[in-house]
């Protein structure tokens, strides 16, 4: 809510009970981790972790233009997806630079749910809103109406299919970023097969007073198969290593979709009417525009945010994202770099001082086994 | 969380300090373990380096961000704790014991934390 100091989610009690440590994240108190964010970590990579997303923001449209009005607020065709698809899109200002990243899930023929970052919930909300405003559809935010619970790693359908009181039909068909309605123990849950971390799993809207059950009813069906819950540090490292942007890092209002290799994010072919961002997107990025890559190094040191990437004496670019890759074992980063040095093999990161040698790696780092 | 131990100084900075003739051992504390989360990387000043209290003299780096080690008094480093670079994750499992980092000859010890000091610190 605009102006309140701290929020907790409506798992906060479990987490507590769990012995979590927490960290402020756009005004929620989130679990940063339970025990060890390596074995979090790890558990999500060889097994499965459980997460609580209940920060995230969800805004709903409906009505017979809501699919016409996203076509005009967002990047992406969202008329394009069929009911019980889902999305990631962008949320373009008029220069356009990116105030947001989105899934959007299509819930029904006129019925599409946003998911938008938490610490932009209020920008996301109000730009949806006044883009939708010469449209027929409603457009509300429900942000406080829903959490999202996320279930992710190998072991995430094995552990779904035996949740008591879980009735899941059309489970055995969900593909990746489709999505089911579902039914836990009376509850409405939207179950979508799509997650930021690399590994197959699902994630679960459901209405706040029934999210407690839902998670405990995960947790002990996945505690013999190794789940465990996982904070908000295993969640960063593993978007890292599957080489997803996370706003405030990767992406921002002064960086054009392309820098960010988002180009294919952007239906400039496909959609035929204006939309919010386009002549800017058309345009492209002004010439010299630093571009978005992986880079990697030896030894244990991790570039991280704000750190300078060198060449030769100049700085030719800064990182943005960075960590010893605990899967991997070495360090990585993603970084913005000018794009002549964007595959310089002769790079170095400044990590407080000490020049560490670098080279461009493509993303993802880490892809999970087909 | 692992209370601090009452035989041990402390210093603002979440180190602790134990104090053996003129010799200090030096270890970040467990709830500054705990804030730090998985450690996978120290680097420490080496034997024999000359250490100004209250400077910057090595790093503590885990997973999701990276502290500073302090040195907390004047003098001479007599060891680092190889063990904890070659296996860092002693500072989380035994931060007041295996995962001490330095051992410091001082002249001269300032003032520091006690336990009860610093427990209040934390609170």
């Amino acid at each position: 809510m605009p102006g309140s100091a701290e929020r907790n989610s409506p798992l906060h009690d479990i987490h507590v009970a769990a012995g979590a440590a927490f960290t402020d994240f756009a005004g929620w108190q989130m679990p940063v981790r339970y025990s060890s964010d390596l074995a979090e970590h790890a558990a999500v990579r060889t097994a499965a972790g459980l997460f609580d997303l209940s920060h995230m923001a969800e805004i709903v449209l409906v009505g017979p233009q809501a699919a016409a009005a996203l076509d005009h607020a967002l990047a992406g065709k969202l008329s394009a997806i069929e009911e019980g698809q889902a999305k990631y899109s962008l949320l373009l200002n008029e220069q356009g630079g990116i105030l947001d990243d989105l899934v959007v899930y299509r819930t029904g023929p006129d019925r599409f749910l946003v998911v938008a970052n938490a610490a932009n919930r209020e920008v996301a909300a109000r730009e949806l809103r006044e883009r939708a405003a010469a449209f027929d559809v409603l457009v509300e935010d429900e942000s406080d109406d829903i959490a999202l619970i996320a279930l992710q790693g190998p072991k995430s359908e094995e552990i779904l299919r035996n949740v008591e009181g879980f009735d899941l039909p059309g489970l055995d068909d969900l593909k990746y970023y489709r999505a089911i309605t579902a039914d836990f123990r009376g509850h409405h849950v939207l179950v979508a097969r799509t997650g930021y971390t690399g590994e197959d799993g699902f994630e679960f809207y459901i209405a706040p007073d029934a999210a407690p059950a839902l998670w405990a009813a995960i947790a002990e069906t996945g505690a013999g198969s190794g789940l465990v819950p996982a904070g908000l540090a295993a969640r960063d490292t593993l978007r890292l290593e599957a080489g997803m942007p996370l706003y405030g890092h990767e992406l921002g209002p002064d960086t054009f979709p392309a820098q960010a290799g988002l180009g294919r994010v952007v239906a400039l072919t496909t959609k035929e009417d204006d939309f919010v961002g386009r002549s800017a997107v058309e345009a492209g990025p002004p010439p010299g525009a630093r571009v978005l890559v992986g880079l990697v190094s030896e030894g244990k040191r991790a570039g991280r945010a704000g750190y300078p990437v060198m060449r030769g004496g100049a700085v030719v670019g800064e990182v943005t994202s960075g960590a010893l890759s605990p899967t991997l074992g070495h360090p990585i980063a993603m970084a913005y770099l000018d794009p002549d040095a964007a595959e310089a093999t002769d790079l170095e990161l400044d990590v407080r001082g000490s020049r560490i040698a670098a080279s461009p790696a493509a993303l993802p780092f880490y892809k999970k086994e087909a | 969380m692992t209370e601090p131990a009452a035989d041990l100084k402390y210093t603002a900075e979440h180190e602790w300090v134990a104090v053996d003739g003129d010799v200090a051992t030096v270890g970040i504390t467990a709830y500054a373990a705990d804030k730090l989360g998985d450690v996978v990387y120290v680097d420490l000043p080496k034997q024999g380096a000359s250490l100004k209290g209250g400077s910057v003299v090595g790093e503590i780096e885990s997973t999701k961000s990276v502290g500073e080690l302090f040195a907390p008094v004047d003098g001479e480093v007599v060891e680092a704790n190889q063990a904890v670079v070659d296996d860092p994750t002693l500072v989380n499992s035994d931060p007041f014991g295996s995962g001490w980092l330095i051992k410091v000859r001082f002249t001269e010890l300032p003032a520091l934390l006690s336990a009860d000091e610093y427990a209040a610190l934390t609170d």
